[in-house]
């Protein structure tokens, strides 16, 4: 037992020192704890680093109060740690041949924290207010194509839709609520979730309570849960330190091995794509040259060491390592390390023989972009471009570079969701969310094609296509999916890491 | 009392000036609580939904005359971000009245540290004739005022919570739940903030009161037979002590707008680090009214010590 | 004379604060002029293998997360925040008499106006009136000196504006107006140079208040743009390393207290001499 805890650690810390050690993905999840007997009760602190935007499961947009209010809400179906979808508040679900109708099945005896047996309809009723039935107001945009939702019988909802698309299910994971509850001025979040809300308080953070009542069996083990905001990863690091949090999820590398041995540390790979974006738009990077020889430039096994330990995955284009049946390793193409002189031919190539200057916008609120953007300056340096950063707060980046597109160059992660399809969107043409005016009516049409299509096998061909086209263009410099590296004390288990951006605590448990 | 009267006018329209100028700098900057709440998720027709729930459609100058409108008939209105339940946002008197507190009695405390400290350090110098402690003090008082307030805090973590492990850097417990730790996790960085201060007041009672021992009734309640310690305390002291009041007042003041920097050091959830992350999140009640509040308790001390010199010194006339 | 001389090279000899103050403040003039031209280490150049080295022989202030020499880039640091500390005690102080000078001479309703938008600055805790800047005009050095001197100018309008009204009704300036000399030259040749030991002063109080505000913007991310080195930037990335590599903290936040010091005591050396 001893031992085995032992070469655990060893593991463990191999991997968060050694150079390119690979960073353990949902294999080892359950950290070295995994062996011994989970113990039911007690609470924990969790840090997070956001406050909450939203009690509102349907309004909440940012990815820190989703991962949280995961444990709370659930919706008829919900992620799980390997990507995959699991029945949740459905206990079946049925897609018609042509993927217009849905029709879900309830679980049998699940309940609302408040007591209440989940209805059907509460599902018509959470359906309809998402997707703009009920006042027009759509609040998840991929759902505003349910064209009705239709109560069956007392168990059975059936959900039609206006065009089929083989990625909507993952969009059922919407939280279902009860009747009314989204108007009722006075409610508290309450949902069917394993963690019942119990308060909030702006600025210090949110605690949440076991729901006895929760439909998987033996879940959750702890009693109570705080989620504690700490304003920055320095003070989160003290507080491990001083013990008055007992989980921190978001550790720097450094800060990872300080804190080797006294906790346990579990690293795992992030559902972000991080890239230098390249305004495809603006002089001169609208020179495919130019872009390219940035490409190039980058030395990204470098900026791994420096900024992730050696922890992050490095990738050459718009797709997580983790989504295996879409993703096409295409680091190749610029190679991973530094290549200055082909980068200097291909700039002389574009009119550039003397490099140029390059404004690279950070939001500064993000300590790991503007680290990388730091590495990034000095690559860029060696192949005669003459960069800047301009670290700039959250929301002007949003309002200049996000939404204006008035920018040279960003640093910054885009999410994934959990669709493959959600990541390759935003570079269409026409889409609202291409802030990198990246432009190819190739890249338009297969994506058109890649939507359309019903077959899982040709999905993946056209997405791996459109993979490839992003690298041929140099659409963009994609850099690397961190790592997500959490800090955990000795005596817990459980912690279960997901391909999406939550904070599952129900499977959290002391093991003395 | 006319005078205090203009003063008081005075007051109002610097308040009013405040209020304007934090409206105008907030339509100027760039994003708005829209852009804030949707992030990456906002389409334009999310945006325009939003904007009309918030009232942020109509034009400038009526939002502007509504949220006066309601601030003068006490309504302080409420939070775009905060949210007290599922559906409703926590009332910004509501919120700022939970954060109050912690900036409250971090003031206090440090208020506290610098009078105790601070008044028999100056005696003890003003007393001292050693020149090798006189020049000590210099260098000490001299050093501890050039210290800026994040790295005394970032050292007094490191010696108090690192070092030390007296407390726990960023361990802070609420006044509602445990008030007994609240008040011992403030000490740290009531510390940070009045070591300075501590430094200027004992710099200022020290020459205030070798002034005083230069004066004539000195001399005189000397030559009377009264004992040095009599001499010191009776009368000395006493008279030093009128402008270190007022030098207080002004120091209160700036307690109070430097605890931004040191809540965001030590992780308190006051109203200056409330103020900081509203600002960034465009979150415009809270912010407007938190400005006019740090505004109003500065100018208001300042008006407070102008009172008091004038009560204390009856030959200041206005004029 | 000669008495008087030699009284006066009797206070300066005698005059610790000075001497103290000067030498202080010499080599941190010394390090910003020589780290502007030379430094022993690229301030930039990363090393993955130099990784917090602690202080040695080799790198005098030991190395960064980004295995930088941290004495070159204080060296660097210095001269930037000793810099922008100048232009902005420069810009702030020039705006100060004119605008003291102006108001503080002709007063009326203009006077009034300029006074309520002082009071409301002042009121203004200083540090937030410059994110507020920032976020209006942007990051940077330059803007942080524009917004700095902006936050600075109304203290010295403030005391500017007290004197000349002071002085406006003495009588050699009756006098003046009475001969026809113009309001021009009677403000700034007749007024000007008999407040010039009352604003200096202030400006020593301003240039350290100037420092700290650059370095207090700085450490909050929105001064000095990295890569440049900045001490108030460096000290807020340090602060994750405190336990690991608390010299990280200490080189640029020592440099800070340096810096003030020596000008503290320099100043307050000046000012016994002129007494």
């Amino acid at each position: 037992m001893r031992k085995k805890l032992l070469s655990y650690l060893l593991m463990a810390f191999l991997t968060m020192t050694t150079l390119g050690g690979c960073a353990g993905g949902t294999d080892e999840s359950s950290g070295d704890n995994s062996s011994k007997e989970p113990v039911y009760g007690g609470s924990v602190v969790v840090g997070i680093q956001q406050d909450i935007d939203s009690l509102d499961p349907h309004k909440a947009t940012a990815a820190g109060t989703k991962e949280i209010l995961f444990n709370i809400f659930e919706g008829l179906v919900k992620a799980d740690e390997n990507g995959n979808l699991m029945n949740a508040v459905a206990s079946d679900y049925v897609i018609s041949d042509d993927g217009l109708v849905y029709t879900f099945t309830l679980r049998d005896g699940i309940k609302f924290h408040n007591g209440n047996p989940v209805t059907a309809e509460d599902v018509k009723y959470s359906l309809e207010r998402v997707s703009g039935l009920l006042d027009g107001t759509v609040l998840i945009s991929a759902l505003s194509t349910i064209e009705s939702v239709d109560i069956v019988d007392a168990k059975t909802v059936q959900v039609t839709v206006g065009s089929a698309n083989t990625e909507l299910i993952y969009s059922f994971v919407a939280a279902i609520i009860p009747q009314g509850s989204g108007e009722d001025a006075q409610a508290d979040p309450i949902g069917t979730g394993p963690f019942s809300f119990v308060s909030y308080a702006p600025q210090e953070g949110i605690v949440v309570a076991k729901h006895d009542e929760y439909w998987q069996k033996g879940l959750p083990y702890l009693d109570e849960v705080e989620f504690k905001i700490i304003n920055s990863p320095d003070t989160a690091l003290l507080n491990l330190q001083g013990e008055s949090i007992d989980i921190y999820p978001y550790l720097t590398d450094s800060q990872a091995n300080e804190l080797q041995g006294s906790f346990q540390v579990l690293s795992a790979p992030s559902d972000v794509v991080q890239a230098l974006f390249l305004n495809n738009a603006v002089e001169p990077l609208n020179n495919v040259k130019v872009r390219q020889a940035i490409c190039y430039a980058l030395d990204k096994d470098s900026i791994n060491e420096f900024v992730a330990g050696g922890n992050a995955s490095l990738i050459g284009s718009a797709m997580l390592p983790s989504l295996k049946d879409y993703y096409v390793e295409l680091n190749d193409v610029y190679g991973t390390g530094a290549n200055p002189e082909k980068a200097k031919q291909l700039l002389s190539e574009a009119g550039y023989p003397n490099g140029f200057e390059l404004e690279i916008t950070v939001p500064s609120n993000y300590a790991y972009h503007m680290q990388t953007a730091e590495v990034v300056v000095e690559q860029l340096k060696a192949a005669g471009i003459n960069a800047k950063i301009d670290a700039v707060e959250w929301n002007t980046w949003l309002t200049e570079c996000y939404q204006g597109r008035n920018y040279q160059s960003t640093i910054c992660g885009i999410t994934c969701d959990m669709t493959p399809g959600y990541l390759l969107n935003r570079f269409q043409t026409e889409s609202s969310k291409n802030f990198i005016n990246y432009q190819s009516a190739k890249y338009d049409e297969v994506f058109q094609k890649a939507q359309s299509s019903l077959d899982l096998k040709e999905k993946a061909k056209y997405y791996s296509e459109l993979q490839q086209l992003l690298v041929d263009d140099a659409g963009t410099a994609f850099i690397q999916v961190p790592p997500i590296t959490i800090a955990m004390k000795n005596n817990l288990g459980g912690y279960k890491f997901y391909p999406v951006y939550v904070q599952d605590m129900s499977t959290v448990y002391y093991t003395e | 009392m006319k005078y205090f009267g203009k003063k008081f006018i005075t007051l109002i329209m610097t308040l009013f000036i405040v209020s304007v100028a934090a409206f105008i700098a907030f339509q100027i900057i760039p994003g708005d609580v829209v852009t804030s709440i949707l992030g990456t998720e906002s389409t334009p027709e999310r945006e325009a939904q939003l904007r009309e729930e918030l009232g942020l459609d109509r034009p400038p100058v009526q939002r502007y005359l509504d949220w006066m409108g309601g601030v003068l008939q006490g309504d302080l209105g409420v939070s775009y971000r905060y949210s007290k339940n599922m559906n409703e946002m926590m009332p910004v008197a509501e919120l700022i009245g939970n954060k109050l507190p912690v900036t409250l009695w971090l003031a206090a405390i440090s208020l506290l540290l610098i009078i105790i400290i601070s008044i028999p350090l100056g005696v003890f110098w003003a007393k001292s004739k050693s020149h090798l402690l006189d020049a000590v003090m210099g260098v000490c008082t001299q050093t501890a005022m050039a210290v800026p307030a994040f790295f005394l805090g970032i050292l007094v973590t490191y010696f108090f919570g690192i070092f030390l492990k007296w407390f726990t850097p960023g361990g802070y417990v609420s006044y509602e739940k445990d008030f007994l730790g609240f008040i011992g996790y403030l000490i740290f960085p009531a510390i940070s903030i009045a070591i300075p201060k501590i430094a200027m007041t004992a710099r200022f009672l020290r020459n205030s009161m070798l002034t005083e021992m230069d004066a004539d009734y000195v001399r005189t309640a000397y030559s009377k037979g009264c004992s040095e310690r009599r001499v010191m305390y009776g009368h000395v002291l006493r008279n030093a002590m009128m402008p270190v009041v007022t030098f207080l007042g002004m120091i209160i003041a700036e307690i109070i707008a430097g605890s931004i920097v040191v809540e965001q050091v030590f992780g308190l959830p006051g109203v200056g680090r409330l103020l900081i992350s509203s600002v960034s999140t465009r979150d415009f009640p809270v912010v407007q009214i938190l400005i006019l509040y740090i505004t109003f308790v500065v100018i208001f001390v300042y008006f407070l010590v102008d009172i008091l010199y004038r009560v204390i010194d009856p030959r200041i006339s206005s004029k | 004379m000669k008495e008087f001389i030699k009284e006066f090279l009797k206070n300066f000899k005698g005059n610790k604060y000075f001497w103290a103050g000067l030498a202080m403040t010499g080599l941190v003039l010394i390090l910003a002029v020589v780290g502007y031209f030379w430094t022993p280490y690229s301030t930039t150049q990363m090393s993955a293998a130099e990784r917090f080295d602690a202080p040695s022989l080799r790198h005098l202030f030991g190395t960064d997360n980004f295995g930088r020499d941290i004495f070159s880039r204080v060296m660097k640091g210095v001269g930037t925040t000793v810099f922008i500390s100048v232009l902005v005690v420069l810009c702030s102080g020039a705006a100060g008499i004119i605008i003291g000078a102006l108001t503080g001479y002709f007063g009326g309703i203009v006077d009034e106006i300029v006074m309520r938008v002082t009071d409301a600055i002042n009121g203004f805790p200083s540090i937030l009136l410059g994110l507020v800047m920032i976020t209006l005009l942007g990051s940077g050095s330059h803007n942080l000196i524009v917004s700095l001197a902006i936050v600075f100018t109304p203290s010295y309008v403030r005391i500017v504006r007290s004197e000349f009204i002071k002085l406006r009704d003495a009588d050699y300036i009756k006098r003046a107006r009475l001969m026809g000399v113009g309001h021009l030259r009677i403000l700034f040749v007749h007024i000007l140079p008999n407040i010039f030991s009352v604003f200096w002063a202030s400006v020593m109080i301003g240039f350290n208040n100037a420092i700290l505000a650059e370095s207090g913007m700085s450490y909050l991310g929105i001064g000095v743009q990295p890569p440049d080195a900045s001490l108030g930037k460096m000290l807020s990335d340090a602060q994750g390393y405190l336990i690991t590599a608390p010299w990280y903290a200490l080189a640029p936040g020592l440099a800070i207290v340096w810096i003030v010091l020596g000008f503290s005591l320099l100043s307050e050396g000046i000012r016994r001499l002129q007494e």
